[in-house]
Formats: C-alpha cells, sequence, structure tokens
C-alpha cells in the first residue's frame, strides 16, 4: 500500500508551506529519514525526510507552489504501484517517524468510531446554514431530498422538530473521531472543525457572528462619537508599536504648593487642580527630551516646534474627547490651571470649536479619576506619546531608612517604540518624576 | 358584489372620478366620440361632453405635455396613451417635466396627473402595439408606475392615482381588458398606492408578479396545487414605489423566490425585485432568486408561433415554479 507523504505543520500557527526543492525525482527510490524535499514557511526552512523507504511514485506538488499544512505532496511505494486518486486531502493523517503504524491506527479505527463517514453535503444554502448555526445542528446528519441530495430548509427544520435537544454527537471530544484527530492538521483548521461540528462560538475568529444578538439582547446603535473613538484606537494600535513604562512619584511637594496656592488661585477664579500640575512637568520634559515631542513619517523624524498638550477629557457615556491647550510651554501654573478649567467644562458642555482638539503634540489622560492606579493607554495619532495618571493615594514609603506616610501616584507613559527605546522613554519619564517630585513652585 | 371586466372597472372609475371632482378630464386620441380604442372610455363623452373627454392630435408628446399645462393649473388630466409603445415621444415630457417638477420648485408646483397606457403583448399586435415598458419609468423617483391585474385593483388604484397630487403612470394589460374579470366592491372605495398585495397563500416558493403575468400566475399556482407545491403569490401593483416589506416577508417565509415579468429579461423590471431580495433577505434564502421572463429580442414577434414562443403562459410559469419548489 502506497505512503502517503503530506506538508506538515512547521511551527504553530503556520498553516501553510512552500515546496521549494524536491531532492527525489518521481521513479527514484528512497531511504525511510532520507531528505525528500526542502519546505519553506514565513517562519522556517527545513528539509523532510521521508515517512517511509520506497520508490518515489508521484509527486503532487510542484517546486513553488504553496499548500496548506495536510495536503499530500508525493506517494511513496514498490515501484510500479497505483496511486489512490480522489483522497480528499483533510482527511489524510499521516506520522512522518511511524508511517507504518498510523496507517494500521487509521484503518482499524475507523469502523469503531461512533461517527458517521463525513459525506459531501453539497450546497449549503443560507437559510439552512442560520437555522444549522442557530439549533446546532450537525448537518451531517441530515438527509436532503433536494436537489441531487442538497439539504433543503424543509429538510434542517423538520430534523431540528425531530431533534428538539440538538445532537449528543457534538460531545464527542475532536480527538475521538478519525477524521478531524490529526494532530498534523494546522490547529486553526482543528479549531474551525471544532465550530462547524458543534455549532460553538468559541473561537473568537469570527466577531461578526459571536456577536449576533441572541433571544433578549439587546442591540444599542453606536453614536458617531463611539464610532470615531473605536476606528482612532484601532488605528493607532495599528500604526505604533505601543510599549508602557510605568514609575512612581512622591506628590508631597506638590500637594503642599497647591494647598498654599489654591486660594489664592481661586479669587482668580481659577480652580487649581492637579492637572495643570502633571501639564507643567510634561512640558518641561518635553523641552528637555524634544524628541518625545514628535511624530514619525516615513522621510524621517518630525519633531515640533510647539508642544501642544491634549488633556482626555471623559464624557461619561457619551465617549471620550481630547481639547487641546496649544503653546502650553508658554503658560504659568495659573494660566494653565485656567486652560485645563476653560476646556474641561467646554468639552463637557460639548462647547469646543473643532479647531481645539485637533493639532495635540503629546496627551495627558487622568485614569486617577476613576480609580485606576496605572493603565497602558492608547496613543493619540499621530503623536510619540501618552502619559496617564492614576490615583493618588496616600501609601506607606521608606525614605532614608524610615517608613514614611506619602501621597503616591503611578504615571504611565505610553510610547512609540519606533521612535523611542525603553532608555529613553525612561528618561524622559524619570525627567517628569523629577519635576513632580521636586516642585519648586 | 357585481363581477366586471377589467376595462370595465377602469371604465367605472374613471366615470367616477369625472363625477365626483369637476377638475378631472380625459385627454387622448379617439378617447371622445369613439370611445377609446380599447373603448375604455366609451360613453363618457356623451355622458361628460367634449371639454371633459377630449380627442387629441396624434402626439404623445403634447398629450403629456397638454396634461401637464392643466395640471399645473389645478386640473386633474387623466391623459390616455393609446398603446404604450407610443408613449416614447412624450418621454422627455414625463422624465423631465412631471416627475421633476415637485422637486425642482421645492413642493410648490406638482402634477397631479395620470398616464394611461396599455401594454404587453399576446395580443397579435407585433412589434409596436405588444411592449412593456415599465422598466424605463420605474427608475425614475418623482413618478409613480401602477399595474393593475384585476378588475377591483383597477378601478380601486386608478382612482387613488387621479386623486394622487403627483403623477402617476398607470399601466394596463390590455390583453386582460376583457379576459380578465372579477368582482368588484359596489360603491366608493380605493386602493392604496405603494402597497402590494398576498393574492395567494402558501409555503413552498414565493413568487412576484403584476399585471397580465399575475393573472397566469394565479393559474399556474391552481395547477401546481394539485401537484402537492404550495405556492405564494404576491401581485405587486405598484412598481414605484415598492413595497418591499411584503416582498421580504414573504421570502423569509418560503425561502425561495421566482419574480415573473413579460418584458424582455436583462435589465427588467423583476431584477430591482431579485436585488432586493438579495440584498435584504440573503440569510433568509434557500435556493438562488429566479427570473422568469420574456427573451432578450428587440420586440414580441408578429408571427403568431414566434409570439407563443416569446410570451410566458401558465404553463410556462408552473415549470418555473416547479424547478424552484424542487432545488
Amino acid at each position: 500500500m502506497p505512503t502517503k507523504v503530506i506538508m506538515p505543520q512547521l511551527g504553530e500557527s503556520v498553516v501553510e508551506g512552500t515546496v521549494t526543492k524536491w531532492l527525489k525525482k518521481e521513479g527514484e527510490s528512497i531511504a525511510e529519514f532520507e531528505p525528500l524535499l526542502e519546505v519553506n514557511t514565513d517562519k522556517v526552512d527545513t528539509e523532510i525526510p521521508s515517512p517511509a523507504g520506497g520508490t518515489v511514485l508521484k509527486l503532487l506538488v510542484s517546486e513553488g507552489k504553496t499548500v496548506t499544512a495536510g495536503t499530500i505532496l508525493a506517494w511513496l511505494g514498490k515501484p510500479g504501484e497505483e496511486v489512490p486518486t480522489g483522497e480528499s486531502t483533510p482527511e489524510t493523517h499521516i506520522h512522518a517517524t511511524t508511517p507504518t503504524a498510523t496507517q494500521e491506527m487509521s484503518s482499524t479505527r475507523a469502523p469503531t468510531t461512533a461517527q458517521p463517514a463525513t459525506r459531501d453535503l453539497g450546497f449549503i444554502s443560507p437559510v439552512v446554514a442560520k437555522i444549522a448555526h442557530e439549533h446546532n445542528v450537525d448537518l451531517q446528519l441530515v438527509s436532503g431530498s433536494g436537489q441531487g441530495g442538497r439539504i433543503t430548509k424543509k429538510d434542517v427544520l423538520a430534523f431540528v422538530e425531530s431533534n428538539p435537544a440538538g445532537t449528543s454527537e457534538a460531545d464527542i471530544p475532536i480527538w475521538e473521531t478519525p477524521a478531524d484527530g490529526d494532530l498534523f492538521r494546522p490547529t486553526e483548521m482543528m479549531f474551525q472543525k471544532t465550530t462547524d461540528r458543534t455549532g460553538a462560538q468559541s473561537t473568537g475568529e469570527a466577531p461578526a457572528i459571536s456577536a449576533m444578538p441572541s433571544t433578549g439582547d439587546k442591540l444599542i446603535p453606536h453614536t458617531s462619537i463611539r464610532r470615531s473613538i473605536a476606528e482612532h484606537m484601532i488605528k493607532s494600535k495599528n500604526i505604533s508599536a505601543h510599549v508602557t513604562t510605568v514609575m512612581e512619584v512622591d506628590l508631597s511637594k506638590v500637594v503642599t504648593h497647591r494647598n498654599a496656592n489654591k486660594d489664592s488661585f481661586s479669587r482668580d477664579g481659577v480652580n487649581l487642580t492637579y492637572t495643570a500640575y502633571f501639564i507643567s512637568a510634561i512640558v518641561s520634559a518635553l523641552k528637555a527630551y524634544p524628541q518625545v515631542n514628535s511624530s514619525w513619517s516615513d522621510e524621517g523624524l518630525v519633531l515640533h516646534s510647539a508642544i501642544n498638550i491634549g488633556m482626555a477629557t471623559s464624557l461619561a457615556d457619551a465617549g471620550l474627547i481630547v481639547p487641546v491647550i496649544k503653546a502650553a510651554d508658554g503658560l504659568s501654573l495659573l494660566g494653565l490651571a485656567r486652560a485645563v478649567n476653560d476646556l474641561a467644562q467646554r468639552a463637557r458642555d460639548r462647547k469646543l470649536s473643532p479647531d481645539e482638539v485637533k493639532g495635540g503634540t503629546f496627551t495627558l489622560t487622568n485614569h486617577g479619576i476613576s480609580g485606576s492606579l496605572f493603565a497602558t493607554p492608547i496613543i493619540n495619532q499621530p503623536q510619540c506619546g501618552i502619559l496617564g495618571v492614576g490615583l493618588v493615594q496616600k501609601r506607606a514609603v521608606v525614605i532614608n531608612d524610615a517608613i514614611a506616610i506619602r501621597p503616591m501616584v503611578y504615571i504611565s507613559l505610553t510610547f512609540d517604540h519606533r521612535i523611542l527605546d525603553g532608555a529613553s522613554a525612561d528618561w524622559f519619564l524619570a525627567k517628569v518624576v523629577d519635576a513632580l517630585q521636586n516642585w519648586a513652585g | 358584489m357585481p363581477e366586471m371586466t377589467l376595462i370595465d372597472a377602469i371604465r367605472a372609475g374613471m366615470d367616477e372620478e369625472l363625477a365626483l371632482d369637476p377638475n378631472v378630464f380625459i385627454v387622448g386620441e379617439d378617447v371622445g366620440m369613439r370611445g377609446g380604442v380599447f373603448r375604455a372610455t366609451m360613453g363618457l363623452f356623451d355622458k361628460y361632453g367634449p371639454q371633459r373627454v377630449m380627442d387629441s392630435p396624434l402626439a404623445e408628446a403634447s398629450i403629456v405635455g397638454v396634461g401637464i399645462g392643466a395640471a399645473l393649473y389645478g386640473l386633474r388630466p387623466i391623459c390616455e396613451i393609446q398603446f404604450a409603445d407610443f408613449i416614447h415621444p412624450a418621454f422627455n415630457q414625463i422624465i423631465n417635466e412631471a416627475a421633476k417638477m415637485c422637486y425642482r420648485s421645492n413642493g410648490d408646483w406638482t402634477v397631479p396627473m395620470v398616464i394611461r397606457a396599455p401594454y404587453g403583448g399576446g395580443i397579435g399586435g407585433g412589434l409596436y402595439h405588444s411592449q412593456s415598458l415599465e422598466a424605463f419609468f420605474t427608475h425614475t423617483p418623482g413618478l409613480k408606475v401602477v399595474v393593475p391585474s384585476n378588475p377591483r385593483d383597477a378601478k380601486g388604484l386608478l382612482k387613488s392615482a387621479v386623486r394622487d397630487p403627483n403623477p402617476v403612470l398607470f399601466f394596463e394589460p390590455k390583453k386582460g381588458y376583457r379576459l380578465i374579470k372579477g368582482e368588484v366592491p359596489e360603491g366608493e372605495y380605493t386602493v392604496p398606492i405603494g402597497k402590494a398585495a398576498m393574492s395567494r397563500e402558501g409555503s413552498d416558493v414565493s413568487v412576484f408578479a403584476y399585471g397580465m403575468m399575475h393573472y397566469y400566475t394565479l393559474q399556474a399556482a391552481e395547477k401546481l396545487a394539485n401537484e402537492g407545491i404550495n405556492v405564494e403569490v404576491v401581485d405587486l401593483r405598484t412598481l414605484y414605489p415598492v413595497d418591499r416589506e411584503s416582498i421580504l416577508a414573504s421570502v423569509r417565509k418560503t425561502g425561495k423566490a421566482l419574480v415573473v415579468y413579460e418584458d424582455n429579461l436583462t435589465g427588467g423590471y423583476g431584477a430591482e425585485i431579485a436585488a432586493i431580495i438579495a440584498e435584504q433577505a440573503f440569510t433568509d434564502l434557500d435556493a438562488p432568486v429566479r427570473r422568469l421572463a420574456g427573451p432578450d429580442i428587440p420586440a414580441v414577434p408578429f408571427s403568431h408561433p414566434l409570439q407563443d414562443w416569446f410570451m410566458l403562459n401558465p404553463e410556462k410559469i408552473a415549470t418555473a415554479i416547479r424547478d424552484l419548489a424542487n432545488y
């Protein structure tokens, strides 16, 4: 009996391989484990050893061709032996090292299994697919009365009627079924098969399907701001190499300064918030490390002359907006605090002009407001970084070998690893820490 | 309820509207003394006089143009095009003037006009007396297109058309003028424009048709019922604006759709119905959406054997339905 040579799965999540070179021609003899062909995948290049000794009967895949793992590449056997035809590749399985044992196993196992042999279901109409999905029906178990044995809507409805609880076949584990149990098949295909057979929605591969509302679910249409946020977030994740680094700041001096000055600020009509301090610290760090105040472009790194700080402002359920404090480096703490008050208020009142949410070169987000200690914010494109401020908490810290109670906060910098490396990002963040920790007013 | 032929019901509808509203008048070739080439206006000239039932020159652009002008002055013209095949000279008046008036004047001016046009083949009329022309006009927002398939609907839809503030093109299946008979309610009633009717309830296949083809489809469905095939028939009645909800509700029930129309297959009106179903009921389909229509040749031939080859009939429709039911 001839032996198959199949395209192995050369690594996790490698689903296909390219035949780069056949080392034997048809009709040549080959020993077991002797190299038969060279295969290239996106992860590895390797030689495939012959699974058996004998003669190369037929090479099915020509050089340069890319095929999915599990595809039959060649047949080996005795000279002049007939090559089987019409065998469907996904059902083949062979172990490269113990070919004869595998063959015996598959031939003895097939008749004992509870699973009926899979048949070609032919065309499955959209409505039949939908009903089968909704009722967890294994269409292999439904007999077809349509043209050429096609399963019609009536057939599947009649089946659902007579099998209200679904099928017991769904409980058979994947490794118990001969057609699906091939360990050489790509994991993607195995999981795909699981979904098909049980109707489970567990792969997460097709959100459009898994998100399909079922009875009792409610569909809330997206607002345009929600859509826009979603689009920006995904786009940013696709554009930048996001890395987040976190440092801790002792805010004692900032708190002291704020307590000493907030009354005089308030006489000027300004609510002195911590946000103003953070922006001020960011501005001084950006001045020290101008490559953080930048944007990546294909031509080169664009260093921005202006320092425009965006401040992410929550609109509660309605979403998020990022008004921008233009030329923040020209403002005193009073000026920053006033700008923060003004922009935040008008953001909540939805009274910002389009210009006021554009042109940012760096962004601050205060996730501590909702109790978060540290986070990994997403970069506001086309900026280089975003700084997240956590919840200010009194914590026990060790200072000069004594335990002290200090107002502490974690600050998280998400930066574009295309522009900055870990060390340069940390220098910038350390500068922010330094400015806050040693606040001089 | 009295039984009437299709043409008697149409005449009764015009008679009632002429009596109800002094602004209503009829204009067309030979509609006066002669009572129209199909006798649709027979007796109305004697009853309402030459000012209300007006003969026109052999000039369709002028018939429709006069109608538009009169309508802008507040009258309610019913223009008769002797055969739909002759409507082409009036195409510009209908498309560029009547259909756009309301939109272009921002609603200040409308054209409350009805254009009646007998259409369709199977009457030995040859190339210039057999055409189905709805597809040219169902592409035009601003123009309503109505095709009745039975006397009750014909009268009720015609009365709605006369009262509609915007132009309505009213295609009448001329082969059915005296062939199609049916009960017509006594007294005042109208049938709304824009609503299809499920004329036969079924579960196996949905067939969408209008006019003469609807009449044939009902016969085919009757025949197939004896074979155990349960056909649902939807009479579209108004082609533009079309009643999508009724179409989709039927397809969602049966999972199979056949659209039947007499016009040439390619670019015919049924293509739009097929597209609506494919777009909006895809996951409810159990078979491809199919069209049964006339062949793509320039016209209905004059030769009788060739005319029979061109025209659909209940047998051809039954074969197509049977095929789809067995899919």
